[in-house]
């Protein structure tokens, strides 16, 4: 389980989390909604400890983050940044093993590739991609292999900061059944971020809605459209009036 | 221009509402004094910052895990890449320092100092100086420039949610291939040196070859070459931490790689020099 507790987060003079509290459920599919720039990559960034919080706390079965062995807690976590965040000096399928290429899950060369080629074919990439480097592939199919590296280990708790961005529709589908099947059938805990709301439909348990640095609305994904929330509303409709301003 | 009634103010604000002259001069003198001031304490916690830097990289390195990929990668970089620049270096350096050793020399008849010179200068100053800047100008830059892009691709944060110490797999195996490769680069460099000084010496200047090497030969110490290679460990440490040090610490965007690419170079070079002369200093001062 994964809980934020009165998160707060200025930059310089900029307020961007202003005290946020989620609660996500082991086992369960939590998709954070929002627009753009109002904090959720910094949100899931403050959970794996790469952004540290002014205030509030961060408990993971109900250990406070900031307390645990950092090595055994990153082992329970995978991560999809927004931009791919892929190492660029190292091929496709090396970067898919990166962790079952050295420290303590550490396997064989020849096993860790047969598992990245596997991923790949998960996200939809054929075997061949695997010996090209990051920066010769198109910057969806990045997305893709940055999607394999943060499944690979088959973690515990996996974020996805965006997973369907740049994606044509077919593959978006595939992508979001992948997430699906990686909580239903591996009993993985995750944080969906996206903007899209097919997306928000398929992959999700619980909707949590970020603006004006607190989460203004939090529910089942079956109560989306009748939440009486405003904000939400606006949102799910992506109505240009409403309490949203469309400059921010 | 100024009105009757702000006559003897000058301090004060003309009429159209800006700051008089001697305000002015004032506002702009108190900002050159808290610029000079600001970038004192700035150059201060920076060189704080680089000793701890320094000190962890250090603590770093006797602890596993190892990343020996990474180190072999680097030493292939740094070390092997270097040799033609810094072969090169020496050998340009050695010729014109016997051309000039000869003509000073030759002020009061002492031509024949030309060999030993020649390589006392290689091996103890120009080497290890020249080696340690031209490789801070190749490897600084190059490490500063990689290290930033990660940095500002967020790789650095993926390596850090992969379970993986960033300053474990991109610093200390940088810094301590480094500190391995410069003494060998140092000592090629010597050589090479010492070659340029030879080749002079016996196409234009007319020395005997025999005499030449012999010369060179006899008036070299061991510690000449040993402090030398010595300073060139001490050069390599200090390239390889400020291309990390400034690459780690880069700015937002492709403008803060290029920021941290200079500050590693230009940072480098200084305290190269700097160390050079303590070191000089610790060595041979009487
Ligand atoms: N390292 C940083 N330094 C300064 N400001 C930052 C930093 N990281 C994020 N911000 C600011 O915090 C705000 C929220 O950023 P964040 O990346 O979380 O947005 P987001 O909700 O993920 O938006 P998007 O949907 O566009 O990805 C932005 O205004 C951004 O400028
Ligand atoms: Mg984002």
């Amino acid at each position: 389980m994964i809980e934020l507790r009165d998160i707060h987060k200025s930059f310089g003079s900029k307020h961007v989390l202003r005290g946020v509290d989620l609660h996500v459920e082991k086992g369960t599919s939590m998709v954070v909604i929002g627009g753009s720039g109002t904090g959720k990559s910094v949100t899931i960034r403050t959970v794996l400890g790469l952004v540290r919080p002014d205030r509030g706390q961060i408990l993971v079965d109900g250990q406070d983050v900031t307390l645990a062995d950092r090595d055994s807690f990153l082992a329970r976590f995978g991560m999809l940044f927004q931009a791919g965040a892929l190492f660029d000096s190292m091929p496709v399928w090396q970067n898919v093993a990166f962790r079952l290429l050295r420290g303590s899950l550490r396997r064989p060369r020849e096993e860790a590739r047969a598992i990245a080629i596997e991923k790949l074919r998960r996200v939809g990439l054929k075997p061949d991609v695997a010996e090209l480097y990051p920066a010769e592939l198109s910057g969806g199919m990045q997305k893709r292999v940055a999607l394999a590296r943060a499944i690979a280990a088959e973690p515990e708790i996996i974020f996805f900061d965006e997973p369907t961005a740049g994606l044509d529709p077919i593959m978006s589908g595939v992508i979001n059944d992948l997430i699906r099947e990686i909580v239903t059938d591996m009993g993985a805990t995750t944080i969906t971020i996206t903007h899209d709301m097919t997306s928000v439909r398929t992959i999700a348990d619980n909707v949590a809605m970020l603006h004006d640095g607190i989460i203004q609305w939090t529910g089942p994904v079956s109560r989306l459209d009748h939440s009486g929330n405003p904000y939400l509303d606006q949102f799910v409709h992506g109505r240009a009036d409403g309490p949203i301003e469309a400059i921010r | 221009m100024t009105g009757p009634g702000a006559a003897g103010a000058a301090p004060k604000g003309t009429e159209d509402g800006r700051p008089g002259p001697a305000r002015r001069l004032l506002a702009w003198l108190m900002a050159a004094l808290a610029s000079v001031g600001r970038s004192s304490l700035h150059l201060l916690a920076s060189v704080g910052q680089v000793a701890i830097y320094a000190g962890l990289t250090v603590t770093h390195m006797v602890r596993p895990p190892f990343y020996g990929r990474e180190f072999l990668n680097a030493l292939l970089t740094i070390g092997y890449f270097s040799l033609p620049v810094v072969g090169l270096t020496a050998l340009f350096t050695g010729g014109a320092l016997a051309l000039q050793i000869y003509a000073g020399g030759a002020r009061f008849s002492a031509e024949a100092v030309v060999p030993s010179i020649v390589a006392i200068g290689m091996v103890r100053e120009l080497g290890p100086v020249l080696g340690g800047l031209m490789v801070a100008g190749r490897v600084a830059a190059s490490i500063a420039a990689e290290i930033g892009t990660m940095k500002v691709t967020e790789q650095i944060d993926a390596l850090v949610t992969l379970s993986t110490d960033p300053m474990k797999y991109l610093t200390v195996p940088r810094v301590l291939a480094a500190t391995l490769a410069l003494p060998v680069l140092v000592g090629v460099g010597d050589a090479i040196g010492i070659l340029g000084g030879y080749l002079v010496g016996i196409t234009t200047l007319d020395f005997n070859a025999a005499a030449y090497l012999k010369n060179t030969v006899d008036f070299l110490e061991t510690w000449d070459v040993v402090s030398g290679l010595i300073k060139g460990a001490a050069f390599g440490f200090i390239v390889a931490l400020m291309g990390c040090f400034h690459g780690m610490r880069s700015g937002r965007g492709a403008r803060g790689v290029g920021r941290a690419t200079i500050d590693a170079v230009v940072s480098a070079s200084i305290l190269i020099l700097a160390a050079n002369f303590l070191l000089t200093n610790l060595f041979f001062a009487a």
